[in-house]
């Protein structure tokens, strides 16, 4: 186990180390590093003395490791449009991402369990056909269009949700939270759905095939043959039995929905990471990028890091296959 | 990965039956199982009937949406159905530069569908190649790409074009670049899947047993043999492709302002939407939803058709 924790962690940690290579080689090597990290306003002296200071006159590989030795310590350069570190903006943007992040997680859930079981119970049914082929749609469909029509339908032609913006706030732990008041909450309702899109439809595949799987199961026909009521068999034991894949496959996705929450975030004036990552690749403001890539991207190992460990935990057979591979 | 002429599909319906009885080529049953399901023949003829208007666009269209010079700012902004000043009747209305919105998804379906179509099948050449190249290699040269591949994969698509669009800047040349690095991948995990199981066969022992280059043996045994679960997955990408295309054109990061693609025109619409004028992003949309939905329904039915686990 020890040994695999290890090996596991060596793997995240080249991982990360080639992710800083890629996002060093972007900035630095693709373009003008000089335009990239000095502010375009700077005259000739400011110029010159910012290329010295920055080590711009030094061998590459020098530079890397000034780079990797900076963003160990959390320096990841000053915006130049805020003039604040790269870091600290994007902290103060978080709560705002993992919000919204959470609501559609929740939705996800919420929509999709309910469906997918009942798509599962009766997968013959034309009832579930529609479910089905609607999850199909939930795949395929850009999420920004979807995003458009709720905005076109509920915000603009029925008038009874907000459509951009956060709406007020209320303080808990020291961090600005939209849920917490009425009106919040309103706002968070229309794009908190249209991210969780594409999860409500995984989600209803994943539960209509496990309650599918599950209910063949010799311990769900003990269980009816025990006489216990239908609604008992479903939600107690087929329903916990699905719940493994399903809670482990949206905490999994929980990175790719951070990630996708940029279009939402465009679309409906959400003012998180994701609208600040948009608007600095507009303005070109480059530390913000790499900052922002780089903690999306460390969130993302950390997130497969801890799934595969929680696996071999849970299942011996993880372990032992990567033992003899 | 070219689908199959319209023509053949609707000449070869009708007469099916008596055709199976006299000479059944592998193409002619295919045609016929893929006909077997009216929405997917009717997909595909949406389809072919998308790509012709695409194709044929600066025909069809009654404006030049890119000649700024036919834009007429005074016809900005006009609901469906009226009469512009150029005296021909906007029936999808025009957007704020006074450009007439069919014309305008007309031009932008071709370049959503040469962005797609092209970026797909360089993702396709890239991905095949390399998956290839670890299923027949095996050892180091298959760990090595597969564990590039796992890497790939386990970041959504969005980030990587982001990533790769936030260094080189926009463009349509970027934009394709973004979509190959995001979707290679794909290919070659499928690609590699297959072929472990062709390596094994008996044919590719013969050619190795008659001393075929390995060129020669990948490139005209096994790759024709992996084909089937390629072209599903290609159909798949392409729809794909499409959606991240309109995407990244919709965040602004795609296609310059100048020649606008369906992500585009959607985005500049949207800023009119909220002010009840629905027509600059909602037709568009639909063109852009018709277009991926009709090549999604076509990629399900050749997977049920090309699998050969399903086959009757």
């Amino acid at each position: 186990m020890i040994v695999y924790l290890i090996r596991r962690l060596m793997q995240s940690t080249l991982v990360v180390l080639a992710m800083t290579v890629i996002l060093f080689v972007g900035v630095y090597a693709i373009g003008d590093p000089v335009e990239i990290l000095i502010s375009p306003d700077a005259d000739q002296m400011e110029r010159e003395r910012a290329i010295a200071a920055l080590g711009l006159d030094r061998p590459l590989w020098l530079q890397y490791l000034t780079f990797l030795q900076n963003a160990l310590r959390g320096d990841l350069g000053r915006s130049f449009v805020f003039n604040e570190p790269a870091l600290t903006l994007i902290m103060q943007k978080m709560p705002a991402t993992l919000e919204l992040a959470f609501a559609a997680t929740f939705f996800a859930i919420l929509i999709g369990l309910p469906l997918g079981l009942w798509a599962g119970l009766r997968p013959e049914a034309r009832s579930s056909r529609v479910i089905m082929a609607t999850s199909i749609l939930g795949f395929s469909l850009p999420s920004f269009w979807v995003g458009l029509m709720l905005i076109m339908v509920f915000a603009v032609q029925l008038g009874w949700l907000p459509s951009t913006g956060r709406g007020p706030t209320a303080e808990l732990f020291g961090v600005q939270w939209s849920f917490l008041t009425i009106d919040g909450l309103r706002h968070l309702i229309l794009p908190a759905i249209n991210l969780s899109l594409f999860k409500v439809s995984l989600v209803i595949r994943l539960t209509r095939a496990g309650v599918r799987e599950t209910v063949l199961m010799d311990y769900v026909k003990f269980a009816r043959a025990k006489g216990l009521s239908e609604s008992r068999v479903i939600f107690v034991h087929v329903l916990k039995n699905i719940m493994i894949p399903v809670i482990t496959v949206t905490a999994l996705e929980f990175g790719s929905t951070i990630a996708f929450s940029v279009v939402t975030e465009s679309i409906f004036a959400w003012p998180g990471m994701g609208k600040l990552i948009i608007d600095s690749i507009y303005v070109l403001d480059r530390p913000v990028i790499v900052a922002y890539l780089m903690i999306i991207v460390l969130m993302f190992i950390m997130l497969n890091f801890t799934v595969d460990v929680l696996y071999s935990v849970l299942d011996p057979r993880v372990r032992l296959q990567d033992q003899k591979a | 990965m070219s689908p199959p002429p319209a023509e053949a599909t609707t000449v070869a319906a009708p007469i099916a039956e008596p055709v199976r009885a006299a000479e059944e080529t592998p193409f002619r049953r295919f045609v016929a199982d893929f006909a077997e399901s009216k929405v997917a023949l009717g997909a595909f003829i949406c389809f072919v009937l998308i790509a012709l208007a695409a194709i044929f666009a600066p025909w069809i269209a009654p404006q030049n949406p890119y000649d700024l010079a036919q834009l007429d700012i005074m016809d900005g902004r006009m609901e469906p159905g009226t009469v512009g000043g150029a005296g021909f009747t906007y029936i999808l209305g025009t957007d704020d530069q006074g450009r007439d919105m069919f014309s305008g998804i007309l031009y932008g379906l071709r370049i959503s569908l040469m962005v797609g179509a092209g970026s797909a099948f360089i993702a396709f050449c890239f991905g095949t190649g390399l998956g290839l190249l670890a299923a027949y290699f095996g050892r180091r040269t298959d760990a090595v790409i597969m564990r590039l591949v796992d890497l790939q994969l386990s970041f959504p698509s969005i980030l990587v074009a982001l990533m790769i669009l936030a260094f080189l800047g926009k463009g349509i040349l970027n934009v394709v670049i973004a979509i190959v690095v995001v979707e290679w991948a794909y290919y070659a995990r499928t690609v590699r899947g297959t072929a472990l199981v062709e390596r094994r066969r008996e044919y590719i022992e013969a050619a190795e047993c008659l001393a075929l280059s390995h060129q020669r043996i990948v490139f005209r045994h096994l790759l024709p043999n992996c084909l089937p679960p390629l072209i599903v997955v290609g159909t798949m990408q392409v729809a794909r492709a499409i959606a991240l295309e309109a995407t990244l054109s919709f965040l602004g990061l795609g296609v310059p302002v100048t020649e606008p693609s369906l992500g585009l025109l959607i985005a500049n619409g949207y800023e009119y939407m909220l002010s009840g004028r629905y027509w600059i992003s909602f037709y568009p949309g639909i063109a852009l939803l018709v277009t991926i939905v009709v090549i999604n329904l076509v990629g399900d039915q050749l997977r049920d058709v090309l699998n050969p686990r399903l086959r009757k």
